[in-house]
């Protein structure tokens, strides 16, 4: 062996202080934070992912449905207003922004929730194979924020909960000052659905 | 010596609070059935050739591509809506190449009339929603709505296959004498390698009598068998489906799902 026994010691020192360290958690808030931070992008990407769909979209239904000029552009000005909002850096510790953002991203759902239900009314539109599709994305999509969605109510929990108890709480004061309770979705992805239209 | 349990210590500290992080995000409150193969009929709806078949289908599949397709037909979805059920049986499951997220699930529950194709992450562009869509109403719902739940089972998983790149209908090998070859091959192949390098690192050792030859040492046949261990899924997957599983992908809510 190349290696004193001092050296050695000394490693083995170093390791136990790591063991310790790492038993009660000193990494668990960069940890969460960063699985807050992934899962926030995932959000982000599903609706943006919406959000190019819907041109495409109101063009289809344009040529079959002239008379929901209407539903087509409130559907088409809650995109804008959904997609022009400026997503401040600390978007996610901001109630006022992140509140703003999911009232945006819920009014879009509405709008293009009625588009929908609107669209059941022209059998053309219905059996359109460009519609079919873009529908059964758009069903894929919706499905896949409410997915997204779950994923970032868990991690902001399992984030927020980390820096409210104890010790959690005492290692976030002491290392991660700056750490700060994050914002979650308080709209229920039902109450986006956009109200069921009777003919 | 002393070196060896500072490695194994260190894997510890990394490796627990892995499987702490991994714990409690598994599912508790739906009871999905186990993955005893790439086809689970819970519900007993399909006949043994039509399972054997699809078996080899989807196994030859994977040896192919990696990418995992598994066909699920459950009892029940419990009370949840197939979208929510689709997602946390394929990451309870485990279903597709970890990282790449390349599985999908064909999911049927007969007793709901609910069929959905589940797709994870790394298969959304081949095996798209409009894709998804189109299977499930064109191919699968007419035989359901007839009754034949076997014939849209099938048809429905030879056309996730062929979307994903299976052009050919795919030719069914005669499996046994291939797998053994295979079997045989691959492990004798891997024990000779850790042999050679074991031998070539106490060449080393003696040669310079100890230095970073024993320290790469464990690192390195580690490395080869754990790499025989990842290669090795078609080998024990392909006797009739037993001693499958996951490999370790993740789902994000894509596919399509449909109802008769």
């Amino acid at each position: 062996m190349r290696w004193s026994f001092s050296h050695a010691r000394l490693a083995l020192a170093g390791l136990c202080l790591a063991v310790v360290l790492s038993g009660c958690g000193v990494n668990e808030v960069p940890r969460l934070d960063e699985q807050v931070k992934a899962s926030w992008s995932q959000v982000l990407n599903q609706y943006q992912r919406r959000a190019d769909l819907i041109p495409n979209l109101v063009e289809t239904v344009k040529g079959y449905a002239h008379q929901e000029e209407d539903t087509l552009t409130k559907v088409t000005e809650a995109r804008a207003k959904a997609t022009q909002m400026q997503i401040p850096a600390d978007m996610l510790s901001n109630p006022e922004a992140f509140h703003q953002f999911e009232q945006n991203q819920a009014a879009l759902g509405g709008a293009l929730g009625r588009l929908l239900a609107v669209s059941e009314k022209y059998p053309d539109l219905k059996s359109n194979q460009n519609f079919l599709s873009l529908q059964s994305q758009l069903e894929g999509t919706e499905n896949r924020i409410s997915v997204a969605r779950r994923d970032y109510i868990q991690a902001v929990q399992a984030y927020n909960t980390q820096l409210r108890t104890i010790p959690g709480r005492w290692i976030a004061a002491f290392l991660y000052p700056e750490a700060k309770v994050k914002e979650t979705f308080t709209i229920s992805q039902e109450a986006q659905e956009a109200p069921k239209v009777k003919f | 010596m002393i070196r060896r349990l500072l490695i194994a210590a260190a894997l510890l500290v990394v490796a627990t609070p892995l499987f702490i992080a991994i714990l409690p995000a598994i599912a508790a409150d739906i009871a999905f059935p186990a993955l005893t193969g790439r086809v689970v009929d819970q519900a007993g709806i399909l006949p043994p050739q039509d399972v054997a078949k699809l078996t080899i289908q989807l196994a030859a599949h994977e040896q192919r591509t990696g990418q995992q397709v598994v066909v699920a037909v459950v009892k029940s979805l419990e009370g949840q809506p197939i979208e929510d059920y689709g997602v946390e049986l394929g990451r309870f499951w485990g279903i597709g190449q970890k990282g790449k997220n390349t599985g999908a699930i064909l999911l049927v529950s007969p007793a709901d009339r609910k069929v959905r194709i589940e797709v994870g992450y790394g298969l959304e562009g081949e095996l798209t929603d409009a894709v998804s869509s189109t299977i499930i109403d064109q191919v699968m719902l007419p035989h359901f709505r007839q009754g034949d739940m076997a014939g849209g089972i099938v048809a429905g998983t030879g056309q996730i296959l062929r979307a994903l790149g299976d052009d050919v209908p795919v030719t069914v090998p005669p499996p046994t004498r291939r797998q053994q070859e295979g079997n045989g091959h691959g492990s004798i192949g891997s024990i000779l390698f850790t042999f050679l390098i074991f031998g070539l690192f106490i060449w080393l050792a003696r040669r310079r009598g100890g230095g970073i030859g024993s320290a790469i040492l464990p690192f390195i046949i580690a490395n080869s068998w754990s790499s025989r261990g990842g290669g090795s899924s078609w080998d024990s997957s392909n006797g009739g489906g037993g001693g499958f599983s996951g490999g370790g992908g993740s789902f994000g809510g894509g596919g399509a799902s449909g109802s008769w």
